[in-house]
């Protein structure tokens, strides 16, 4: 690993004006994902500002309703809040279906927004990575990419987005807040990730002088259903290979307001706009959700080792709406 | 970049002359030479290292020691108390939880760890094992360690 200079800035307006002020200085929390790339060489930051001690890990209700957490809160304290529990038993699902207990225990909600691809190639510095070094290639292309995206997919880019909580957040219209030298920005999560394109080192809207301060969740409406499901090669402490975020309601004749969302299959956070459209007013039965499934792959395009995933996406679909409802036929 | 720093480790303030890119695992095993804390991956993969600071059990390998001062630090060597083994190392011995060992001190500093975790909820094996997850046993030893984890929690561990 690299040197750099470490800094502990005394306040938030302090640790922007740090990172403005040098291009190759990082924000560092959790260390999770940073720490790890960094002995990679993957990143290779001059400075870091530690933001670990700034007061940004509250989680409070709002005067709206909605809730709002801290950039700061851990994982594992997002999980198990009461308010969590309560109000979003999907995200509180989704964020124990990721990693370890001690990852989730340094891992923060700003540091999961802004975490990077698991793609191997990525990660090896001696390999060609669009996203690594802009212009050298896409090893994954024609390597081995059994765990790659098939959704959101360019010729320059195929790997996928690692989170579990995001895939959750996106069923209930997050916003994130940004703070940057001149000013704050409200981000609904669905823009902050960005597809690969031509483009794929730059992954969200986040400018280099702005620090995520925290993330609101309006509170869901009405009596919904709601469930992650994530598939993965061994039962605990994996990346996805599919994921289903599904949050609905039904009066048993008719679906409303369904919000569903895939992880492990995509380039960023998956929000299936198209599913929700198949799902929204129809009866619930198994009609309905093999067009939903169906609808889940428009525009999918796999690859020699990750082609399982098409029919694994429908299959893991249908199965959530099946076990949500209770409706199998 | 050089940094006099004070870690605070088993209760004992130690003062140190580290580079920002030392972990908190280097640091504990070359400068403070408390090498019961192993490096297994140093990727965050296995839980060889694992430690608890502020009583939480984390991945010393992921994080800098530049960022733990002001923190309680425990490891392994912090856990028997005037001579007497923590009711989960005795767990470990009694139930023969471990063949070469190596992941043995992260293994114990896991459980010991969801022991003391109200929002654990441990009632089954499959819970245990769930929480356990980030603890990885080349040797196979986990039946055993289940076996460990709820011998302790009887014990009330």
């Amino acid at each position: 690993m690299r040197d750099f200079d470490y800094a502990v800035p005394r306040d938030v307006a302090g640790a922007i004006d740090t990172v403005a002020r040098a291009a190759g200085a990082l924000f560092i929390a959790g260390g999770t994902g940073l720490v790890d790339l960094m002995k990679l060489e993957v990143q290779n930051p001059t400075t870091l500002v530690d933001v670990n001690r700034l007061p940004l890990s509250e989680i409070r209700e709002t005067e709206g309703g909605a809730l709002r957490i801290g950039a700061m809160a851990r994982n594992t304290a997002v999980a198990y809040h009461p308010l969590v529990r309560e109000r979003y038993p999907l995200l509180s699902q989704a964020v124990l279906a990721g990693a370890s207990a001690q990852l989730r225990n340094m891992a923060t909600v700003g540091g999961n927004l802004m975490q990077r691809t698991r793609c191997t190639y990525f990660r090896d510095v001696h390999e060609a990575c669009n996203k690594r070094t802009p212009g050298s290639g896409c090893a994954a292309a024609d390597g081995y990419h059994r765990m790659h995206a098939i959704l959101g997919t360019s010729e320059h880019c195929i790997a996928t987005h690692p989170s579990d909580m995001c895939v959750a957040l996106l069923c209930f219209d997050t916003v994130v807040e940004v703070q940057g030298s001149e000013a704050t920005r409200r981000i609904p999560l669905e823009h902050f990730h960005v597809l690969p394109g031509d483009t794929p080192h730059l992954e969200t809207v986040v400018r280099h002088d702005e620090l995520i301060t925290a993330i609101e969740i309006p509170r869901p409406s009405g009596n919904r259903l709601s469930s992650y499901r994530k598939i993965r090669d061994r039962a605990s402490y994996e990346f996805a290979l599919v994921s289903v975020a599904a949050s609905l309601t039904t009066d048993g004749k008719t679906i409303r307001d369904a919000r569903i969302a895939f992880g492990g299959v995509a380039t960023k956070p998956w929000r299936a706009h198209g599913v929700e459209k198949v799902l929204n007013g129809a009866e619930p039965n198994i009609e309905t959700w093999r067009a939903a499934a169906e609808a889940s792959i428009t525009g999918a395009a796999p690859r020699r080792h990750n082609r399982f995933k098409v029919e694994l996406l429908k299959r893991t679909l249908i199965r959530t709406l099946v076990e949500l409802t209770g409706v199998e036929r | 970049m050089q940094s006099k720093i004070s870690l605070k480790v088993n209760g004992v303030l130690h003062h140190l002359d580290v580079e920002s890119r030392v972990t908190l695992l280097d640091a504990l095993r070359e400068q403070l030479h408390l090498t019961g804390t192993k490096k297994g991956c140093d990727h965050g993969q296995c839980g060889a290292c694992t430690v608890h600071v502020n009583g939480q059990r984390i991945n010393s390998c992921l994080t800098f020691a530049v960022m733990h001062q002001g923190d309680e630090i425990t490891t392994i060597e912090g856990l028997a108390a005037n001579g007497h083994l923590h009711p989960v190392q005795a767990a470990f011995i009694e139930c023969d939880a471990f063949q070469c060992g190596y992941c043995t001190p992260g293994q114990i500093m896991s459980a010991v760890a969801l022991l003391g975790d109200p929002d654990a909820g441990l009632r089954t094996n499959d819970d245990i094992r769930e929480s356990m997850s980030g603890n990885i046993c080349r040797c196979g030893a986990y039946p055993n360690i289940v076996a460990a984890i709820k011998l302790a929690q009887s014990k009330g561990a």
